[in-house]
């Protein structure tokens, strides 16, 4: 029976730190700065398979390893921008379970050698910001962070820093730049930000749900975490459901789990009288997958054989109501918005892929617009600096591999309802 | 920067190991004085930081939850987003549109209101939704969001 990690005591007011210590919160800390060498935590968490929860999947303890050991400070920044569309977990963490992410921080810090880690928080989640101010404030007066953090020698600051609203900023380097106080640029990679981050400096970019399973690694073992869910991407998993099911939420399950479990049983299943159409997987990043999936599991490897990603763990779920051409003119135009402009063929693909859409949508549609959606596609994928290019095709070509009819419908004047969905 | 600031501005200097770090809380530090980022609190912040204004531009222009024009005293912006629009953000953006008699990045005559088109707000799972001043209204309808506008106005007709 799976009990939860990330979500455990969340109805008892976890961001009072008296609540979060009274179900053993900071147990992992203790153990880890008292207990354990850096090293030893770097490799329970390797041992572990944790994988990122941000959407690359990379393994968090690799990650941590690849900083050299050179002499010059480090960094770790939380990724907590969660701007892909479909995705709401992180901010459930944020503002209902900040110590466990704190501690995650901490643990993670110690791991690495840094003594500095920022919180970039997406500039919406003001409320969030908030809420880890008072409770880094909140921690360092016990003794969870600050200087020698439980009169040990570790010493860590936490500063949060706001972003001001840009999807871009959610891509690592991007990141790094907003946090520079410059334009949410992607970076050229080599070099890493392992080798160079902020400032120049070897750093780590975790997401907030990767930091918040760290604390129950280092205190149930690497064995425990590994043995939930599929091995080759093990653990819990806050898997943040939107679109037209009953009950619409975050579900805290195991990685592995299946489309059909969590959709029809967890989320409730559609609404009276609709079918199942389509669902994006791993937010709206991710190709849309349809009936004969509903029975792959939920995780990097299956996902990714499925033809789709798992990305987030943002299901996004379309019924029979939905017109695909209009979901994707609306996906379109946020990737053509968000797009930073740095790099040619996303900028301009994007805008172009969003006027073929806008204008099969209004009723004057090419027959050659198909094609040429997916020729401008092909001029995009793979050709950008950051994922972002490849993020704006993926449900646009699953939407034209799946439902041609729908756009052939549009090309014989058959419009759709002029809505997303009715 | 005006003497005011200059506390809060030294403070967030600290928390960086660079103080070109210090540029998007400066930003909002004038936004929040101000109720915008005019051109005079864009050479405030580069100033401080001893940049040109067009760096401070720049970077200002890139954000969107910097208001680069003057805003009404609500700030409503409205995902408009795929798992909003699925449970129709797009009516809801109408719907005020038409109560408020202005379209998206408009501001009514009265100060009171600005409405902006926005995208995804990252609270999908009780969609749809909307900020006013980066609080969360969830779960709107065109009577909920009928009620929050009158709660609004009730709200600044008491502070005149």
């Amino acid at each position: 029976m799976f009990e939860p990690v990330l979500t455990r005591g969340i109805d008892r007011d976890l961001t009072r730190i008296e609540n979060y210590v009274a179900q053993g919160g900071f147990t992992a800390l203790t153990k880890a700065v008292r207990e354990l060498t850096p090293q030893q935590v770097v490799e329970e968490v390797t041992r572990s398979n944790l994988r990122g929860r941000g959407g690359a999947g990379f393994p968090a303890g690799r990650k941590w390893g690849f900083l050299p050991q050179d002499g010059r400070p480090r960094y770790l920044a939380c990724n907590a921008d969660e701007g892909e569309p479909g995705t709401f977990k992180d901010h459930l963490l944020i503002d209902r379970n900040p110590f466990l992410l704190l501690e995650g921080i901490a643990i993670a810090c110690y791991a690495i050698g840094a003594h500095h880690a920022f919180i970039y928080i997406r500039g919406e989640f003001l409320t969030g910001a908030r809420i880890l101010e008072a409770s880094i404030a909140a921690a360092r007066s016990r003794g969870y962070l600050g200087e020698r953090i439980l009169g040990g020698d570790f010493s860590l600051e936490v500063t949060v820093h706001r972003g001001a609203g840009s999807y871009e900023c959610g891509e690592e380097t991007a990141l790094l730049e907003s946090l520079e106080g410059k334009r949410g640029n992607p970076r050229l990679k080599p070099p890493f930000p392992a080798v160079a981050g902020a400032y120049g400096m070897p750093t780590v970019i975790n997401n907030v749900e990767t930091l918040c399973c760290v604390p129950s690694i280092v205190e149930r073992g690497a064995a425990w975490f590994a043995g939930i869910g599929p091995a080759g991407s093990p653990g819990p998993k806050l898997f943040a459901v939107s679109g037209l099911v009953r009950r619409p939420g975050n579900y805290e399950l195991p990685m592995g789990t299946t489309l059909r479990e969590l959709i029809f049983q967890h989320a409730g299943g559609l609404r009276e009288g609709r079918r199942f159409k389509a669902v994006l997987p791993g937010g709206s990043s991710s190709p849309a997958l349809v009936e004969e999936h509903l029975d792959t599991p939920l995780d990097f490897d299956s996902v990714a054989r499925a033809g789709s990603m798992f990305g987030s763990g943002a299901v996004m779920v379309l019924d029979d109501s939905v017109c695909m051409v209009r979901a994707a003119w609306r996906l379109a135009e946020f990737y053509r918005d968000e797009s930073c402009g740095k790099c040619t063929p996303c900028r301009e693909g994007t805008y172009w892929i969003t006027a073929v859409l806008e204008r099969l949508e209004a009723g004057g549609g090419r027959e050659e617009d198909p094609a040429l959606l997916e020729h401008l596609a092909g001029q995009i994928g793979t050709r950008t600096f950051c994922p972002l290019g490849d993020a704006a095709i993926g449900f646009l070509l699953s939407s034209l591999k799946y439902f041609p009819e729908e756009y052939a419908a549009h090309l014989r004047g058959e419009t759709c309802r002029r809505e997303v969905a009715s | 920067m005006r003497e005011a600031l200059m506390a809060h501005a030294r403070d967030v200097l600290t928390r960086y190991p660079d103080p070109n770090s210090a540029m998007l809380p400066l930003l909002y530090l004038v936004q929040e004085a101000d109720g915008w980022v005019s051109p005079a609190g864009l050479e405030e912040v580069a100033s401080f930081l001893g940049v040109a204004p067009a760096v401070a531009e720049s970077v200002a222009s890139f954000y969107t939850l910097l208001q680069k024009r003057p805003v009404g005293r609500y700030v409503l912006q409205v995902c408009t987003n795929l798992s909003c629009s699925l449970l129709g953000a797009e009516h809801l953006l109408d719907h005020l549109g038409r109560k408020l008699g202005i379209g998206p990045g408009e501001t009514t005559p009265d100060g009171l209101f600005t409405l902006q088109s926005v995208e995804c707000l990252a609270e999908c799972g009780q969609a749809p939704v909307l900020q006013v001043n980066l609080d969360f209204h969830s779960g709107l309808t065109p009577e909920k969001v009928d009620a929050l506008l009158n709660a609004l106005r009730k709200e600044a007709e008491q502070d005149v």
